[in-house]
C-alpha cells in the first residue's frame, strides 16, 4: 500500500511540474508582461529597466526556477487588469466558488444516488421512464441554458429567488465570509447550485441506474436470491454496495469538473467566484491570472484523482491484496 | 412456428429493406420517440444550411433593418405582426432569421471544429500507433493529462492564449477560426487513442510487412493502408463529439469569448436576450434557446440510441 | 416407501419472443426422493438448467412457467408468489451454481455470506450464527474454518470456494438441493472430491439431490435414477442402472454407444448424425426423429408419450409397439 502511494505521489508530482512548466510559458510568453503592465508614455529605458527588475532578462531556465520558487510562496504575479496581487484576488473570490461547488455536490451526490437506484429497482416504471426522459434533458442541455431556464422560472416569473450575485455573506473567519448561514444567502445560492448540480446529478443517476442493473445481472445475486435473502436485502447490502464503488471513482473526478464548470454557472448568475475571474481573465488577456488558475484546477484536479485512487483501493478488497504483496 | 421470410430477398431495395426489418431497425420502429427525433434533426440540419433563402430576412444587413420595428413581440400577442413571427430585438431584427442564421452558424462552426479535432486525432493516433516508441509515449502522455481536464476548460484556455497573441483589432474577424480550432484541439484525444489501438493491432498484421518489404515509405503505409482500415469506430465518436462541439461553441459564445454579435452562433444570441429577459422581451432569448434546446435534445436522442442499440450486453 | 420430496408434472416453460413463441421445456415430468440423488442429463440447450431455475422460479425474463405443477412434499410451489418462493428459496430448496468464483459477492467475506444465509432462515444470534458457520465450513472441508471465515471469495482456491457455496445451500437444512453443473469450472481432480462430498452430505441428512450435468460418467458413478432430457422434452427416466445397461430411447442408446471403452478395439467412435434442434425448429411429432434410425411414419405425426414399466419409461412409439405386440 506504502509504497503505492509512494508512486501516485511521484506522477501527481510529475503532472503539476508539468503543468507548472506551462502556466509558466503562458505567463512569460504570451504577450509582453512589460507592455501589458505601463502605459504608452513609458519610455524604452524605463522599461528595460522593468525587465531587468522583473528578471525578465535572464536565461529562461532561471526565470522557471523563479517562477517555481514564487509559486511555493503563493506568489503569482500581478494582475494586469486589476493592478492587484493574484493571489489576493483569489483568496477573495475562493470561498464564494468553493461553497458553491460543495452544495452543488451534496445536491447531485443525494439527489442522484437516490433516483438511481430507485431506476434500477423499477426500470419499467412510470417514474423511471419520466426521470430517464428528464435525465436526458439534462444531460443534453448546457448548462448556461438551464441556468437561464431557471432564472426566467423562478425569479422573473415566479419572483421567488434573486437571479444573480451573492446575498446573505456572513463573515466567519478573516478571509471567508460564507453565505450558509442566512436564509438569504441560501436563497441566492440555491439556483446556481443546481444549475452547477444538475448534469452531475443526471450523470450520477445514469451511472448508478446502468451499474446497479448490471450488478443485479450478476451470478451472485442469482444466488443471493437462490439463497433465500429478501429482496430488500439483496438491493441494498449487495447491488448497492457493489454498485458504488465504480461510482466513487466517477463521483470524484466530477468534483474536479463541477469546479471547472463553476465558470459557466458564476457567469449566468453573476456570482463572484474565482470561475468569474478567470472568464474575466480570458476576455481581457489578463494572463497572470489565467495561468494561475490553470494551476490552480491542475492542482485540484491532481489531488481529488490522487485521493479517489487510494480510496478505491483501500475500500475494494481485491484490490486491496494486491497492493498487500 | 411462423416460417420466416427473408426480407433481402423480397422487396425492390433489399439492402433498405433488410436494414428496416433487421433488429435495429426493428428498434428504431418500435421508439416513435427516436424516429421523430431523427426528423427533427434532419429539418433543423436542412433549415440552418439553407438559412439564407429561407429566412424572411437577413439580420445582419443594416439596409434590411427598421428601427421602427423594434421589440415587438411575437405574431400571437396584440402587437405582434404576421411578418415577425418570433418578434424582434431592440435593434429590429427578426427573431426568426437571426435564429436561422445563428443555427447555421452554430451548426457549421461545429462541423469544422469537428472535422479538425478528427483530422488532428486521427493523424496524431496512426503516428503514435505505427511508430511507438517515444513518439507514442510523448502523444499518449498529453493526451491522458488532457483528458483529465474538462474540454471546456482546455477550449477557454486556448481561445483565451490565442487571444494574447492576436491583437485586439482583428479578434473580431478571425473569432471563427478561433473556436474551431479550440474545438478542433480539445477534442481530439478520443480519435487519437482509438485510431492509436486499432493501428497498433493493424501494424502487426500481413499486408503491412509486405508494404514494408517494398520499401514503401512509411507516410504511404499509414495513408493508404492503415488509415482505412481503422477508420470505423470514427463515425460513433463523430457523431457524439457533434454534439459536444456543439455545446461547446454555443457556452462559449454565450461566456462571451466565442462568436461576436455581428455574426453571432446560438449561444451569442442568447447571452445578448439574456439581458433583456427581466424587461419583459423574453422572446429575444426564448427563440435561440428553444433551438439550442431542441437541436442537442434530438442529437443526444439518437446518440443515445445508438448506443444502446449497439450494445451487445444489453440485448 | 420414502417420501417423495419433489414431484413435476406435465412442467411447460414458454419464451414469448418477437419472432414467435419459443417452449424451453414441454411436459416434463419426474420425482425425487428423499435420500434419492436425480441426474438430470443431457446436451447444451436441452433444458436441464432451465428445469432447475423453473424449480426455484429463477427463469430469466420473458421464459415464464405456462403450464403443469411442482410440488414440494406435496405442497404446489409453481404458483407462489414472489414473496412467498423467496421463503422456500434457501429454507426447503438450496441451490448449487456452475462457477462458485462468481456466486459470491467478491466485497464480503466467507463468514459474512454464512452467517446472514443462516440468520435469515432460523432464530439464531449473531454468535450462534457464527459458530454454525464455524462448523458447516468445517463439516464441508475447510480446513482453519476459524480463521478462514475472515476472508474474501477470492483467496480461495476453486474447489474451496464451491465447498463454501455448497456449505451455504446446505445452511438451512433444506430437504432439496440442486446443482447445475456444480463441478464444470472446477480441476478434474477436484470434482470427483466435490461430488462425493455433496453425496455424502446429502446422505446424512437424507435430502434429496438434484444433479444437472452433462457427464454422463458422472451420473453413472453418483445418482440413483437418471432423466435424460432432449430439446426439452423427457426422453427417459429410469434408474441408472437399468438406464445406462437397457436404455430404451434410441437417444440414450445412442449416447451409451458412444461411450468409448478400454476393451473394444474400434477405429471410430460412434456418434449419433445430426445435432439437437434449436428451440425455434422442434421437429413435429417426435424430437429426435430426424436423427433416429428406428423412425417410422407415425414418429412424424405423433409426439410419443413416456410408456414402459413403472420404474423405467422412456417417450418412443417402439416401445409401445413392443408392448402390444
Amino acid at each position: 500500500m506504502l509504497s503505492l502511494i509512494i508512486r501516485r505521489l511521484i506522477q501527481s508530482f510529475l503532472v503539476m511540474l508539468a503543468v507548472t512548466l506551462i502556466a509558466f510559458i503562458m505567463f512569460r510568453f504570451a504577450g509582453d508582461p512589460v507592455n501589458q503592465m505601463v502605459g504608452v508614455e513609458t519610455t524604452q529605458s524605463e522599461r528595460q529597466t522593468l525587465r531587468e527588475d522583473l528578471g525578465l532578462d535572464q536565461p529562461t531556465i532561471v526565470q522557471f526556477g523563479h517562477y517555481i520558487g514564487r509559486v511555493m510562496r503563493l506568489d503569482f504575479g500581478m494582475s494586469f487588469q486589476f493592478r492587484r496581487p493574484v493571489m489576493d484576488l483569489l483568496a477573495e473570490r475562493l470561498p464564494a466558488t468553493l461553497e458553491l461547488a460543495f452544495v452543488a455536490t451534496l445536491l447531485s451526490l443525494s439527489a442522484g444516488i437516490v433516483l438511481g437506484v430507485y431506476c434500477a429497482l423499477k426500470p419499467r416504471g412510470i417514474l423511471s421512464s419520466l426521470l430517464q426522459s428528464v435525465s436526458l434533458v439534462g444531460v443534453s442541455l448546457p448548462t448556461f441554458l438551464i441556468g437561464i431556464l431557471l432564472i426566467y422560472v423562478f425569479s422573473v416569473s415566479l419572483g421567488w429567488l434573486p437571479s444573480f450575485g451573492r446575498n446573505g455573506l456572513v463573515p466567519v473567519t478573516a478571509h471567508w465570509s460564507t453565505g450558509l448561514l442566512t436564509s438569504d444567502g441560501w436563497k441566492s445560492l440555491i439556483l446556481p447550485a443546481v444549475t452547477l448540480g444538475l448534469f452531475q446529478m443526471t450523470l450520477i443517476m445514469r451511472l448508478v441506474r446502468s451499474e446497479m442493473l448490471e450488478v443485479l445481472r450478476a451470478d451472485f445475486i442469482r444466488f443471493a436470491v437462490a439463497r433465500g435473502l429478501p429482496k430488500s436485502r439483496i438491493y441494498f447490502r449487495h447491488a448497492l454496495r457493489n454498485t458504488l464503488i465504480p461510482v466513487i471513482t466517477v463521483v470524484g473526478l466530477q468534483i474536479g469538473s463541477i469546479i471547472a464548470f463553476s465558470v459557466i454557472t458564476e457567469t449566468v448568475f453573476q456570482w463572484p467566484g474565482v470561475g468569474l475571474l478567470f472568464l474575466q481573465s480570458v476576455q481581457t488577456a489578463d494572463v497572470p491570472i489565467m495561468s494561475t488558475y490553470l494551476l490552480l484546477i491542475a492542482f485540484l484536479f491532481v489531488m481529488i484523482n490522487l485521493a479517489v485512487d487510494l480510496i478505491y483501493n483501500a475500500v475494494d478488497p481485491r484490490l486491496k491484496q494486491k497492493n498487500r504483496t | 412456428m411462423t416460417p420466416f421470410s427473408d426480407p433481402s430477398k423480397t422487396s425492390k431495395f433489399p439492402r433498405l429493406a433488410a436494414l428496416w426489418e433487421s433488429d435495429l431497425g426493428y428498434d428504431f420502429r418500435q421508439s416513435r420517440l427516436v424516429m421523430i427525433a431523427t426528423v427533427i434533426f434532419f429539418l433543423l440540419i436542412l433549415a440552418a444550411l439553407l438559412a439564407p433563402w429561407i429566412a424572411p430576412m437577413n439580420p445582419y444587413d443594416p439596409a434590411s433593418l427598421d428601427i421602427m420595428n423594434s421589440s415587438l413581440p411575437p405574431a400571437w400577442y396584440q402587437d405582434g405582426f404576421a411578418a415577425f413571427p418570433f418578434g424582434t430585438d431592440d435593434q429590429g431584427r427578426d427573431m426568426l432569421s437571426a435564429t436561422l442564421y445563428g443555427l447555421r452558424t452554430s451548426i457549421i462552426i461545429s462541423i469544422l471544429g469537428v472535422a479538425l479535432a478528427s483530422v488532428i486525432g486521427i493523424t496524431l493516433g496512426v503516428i503514435a500507433g505505427y511508430f511507438g516508441g517515444i513518439i507514442d509515449t510523448i502523444i499518449m502522455r498529453v493526451a491522458d493529462v488532457q483528458l483529465s481536464f474538462p474540454a471546456i476548460l482546455v477550449a477557454l484556455l486556448i481561445d483565451g492564449i490565442v487571444h494574447t497573441i492576436i491583437p485586439s483589432a482583428t479578434r473580431e474577424d478571425s473569432a471563427a477560426a478561433i473556436i474551431v480550432l479550440a474545438i478542433g484541439a480539445s477534442f481530439w484525444v478520443q480519435y487519437a487513442r482509438t485510431i492509436r489501438s486499432s493501428t497498433m493491432v493493424e501494424k502487426n498484421k500481413d499486408y503491412v510487412s509486405a508494404a514494408r518489404l517494398f520499401a514503401l515509405p512509411s507516410t504511404t503505409i499509414m495513408v493508404r493502408h492503415i488509415i482505412p482500415n481503422v477508420m470505423g469506430p470514427v463515425l460513433v465518436i463523430l457523431t457524439i463529439n457533434f454534439g459536444l462541439a456543439i455545446i461547446t461553441e454555443a457556452t462559449l459564445s454565450y461566456l462571451g469569448v466565442g462568436l461576436p454579435p455581428m455574426q453571432p452562433s446560438l449561444g451569442t444570441l442568447i447571452r445578448i436576450g439574456q439581458e433583456y429577459l427581466f424587461s419583459g422581451q423574453w422572446w429575444i432569448v426564448a427563440v435561440p434557446s428553444v433551438a439550442l434546446g431542441v437541436l442537442v435534445l434530438t442529437i443526444n436522442l439518437l446518440g443515445d440510441w445508438l448506443r444502446d442499440v449497439l450494445n451487445p450486453k444489453l440485448r | 416407501m420414502t417420501e417423495t420430496i419433489l414431484s413435476v408434472r406435465n412442467l411447460r416453460v414458454e419464451f414469448p419472443t418477437r419472432r414467435g413463441l419459443l417452449v424451453g421445456l414441454d411436459d416434463v415430468s419426474f420425482d425425487i426422493r428423499a435420500g434419492e440423488v436425480l441426474g438430470v442429463v443431457g446436451e447444451s440447450g436441452a433444458g436441464k438448467s432451465m428445469t432447475g431455475a423453473a424449480i426455484m422460479q429463477q427463469i430469466a425474463k420473458p421464459g415464464r412457467i405456462a403450464g403443469g405443477e411442482i410440488r414440494l412434499k406435496g405442497d404446489r410451489i409453481d404458483n407462489l408468489s414472489p414473496k412467498a418462493m423467496e421463503r422456500v428459496r434457501g429454507r426447503h430448496i438450496g441451490m448449487v451454481f456452475q462457477d462458485p468464483l462468481t456466486s459470491l459477492n467478491p466485497l464480503m467475506t466467507v463468514g459474512e455470506h454464512l452467517v446472514e444465509t443462516i440468520r435469515i432462515h432460523t432464530d439464531l444470534s449473531r454468535e450462534a450464527a457464527r459458530k454454525r458457520a464455524i462448523e458447516l465450513l468445517d463439516e464441508v472441508g475447510i480446513p482453519d474454518p476459524q480463521s478462514r471465515m475472515l476472508r474474501y471469495p477470492h483467496e480461495f482456491s476453486g474447489g474451496q470456494r464451491q465447498r463454501v457455496v455448497i456449505a451455504l445451500a446446505l445452511c438451512a437444512e433444506p430437504a432439496l438441493v440442486i446443482a447445475d453443473e456444480p463441478t464444470t469450472a472446477l480441476d478434474v481432480s477436484i470434482q470427483a472430491q466435490i461430488i462425493a462430498l455433496i453425496r455424502r452430505l446429502c446422505d446424512d441428512r437424507g435430502t434429496a439431490f438434484m444433479l444437472i450435468t452433462h457427464d454422463m460418467g458422472m451420473i453413472a458413478e453418483t445418482a440413483d435414477r437418471v432423466a435424460v432430457l432432449y430439446a426439452g422434452r423427457v426422453a427417459e427416466v429410469g434408474t441408472v442402472k437399468d438406464v445406462v445397461t437397457q436404455p430404451k430411447h434410441p437417444y440414450t442408446q445412442g449416447l451409451m454407444a458412444a461411450i468409448p471403452t478400454l476393451e473394444a478395439d474400434v477405429d471410430r467412435l460412434r456418434q449419433i448424425p445430426g445435432s439437437m434442434p434449436g428451440l425455434s425448429a422442434i421437429p413435429s411429432g417426435c424430437a429426435f426423429r430426424p436423427r433416429c434410425d428406428f423412425r417410422t411414419d407415425i414418429c412424424s405425426t405423433s409426439r410419443p408419450p413416456l410408456s414402459g414399466d413403472a420404474a423405467h419409461v422412456a417417450a418412443c412409439h417402439l416401445i409401445q409397439k413392443e408392448m402390444a405386440i
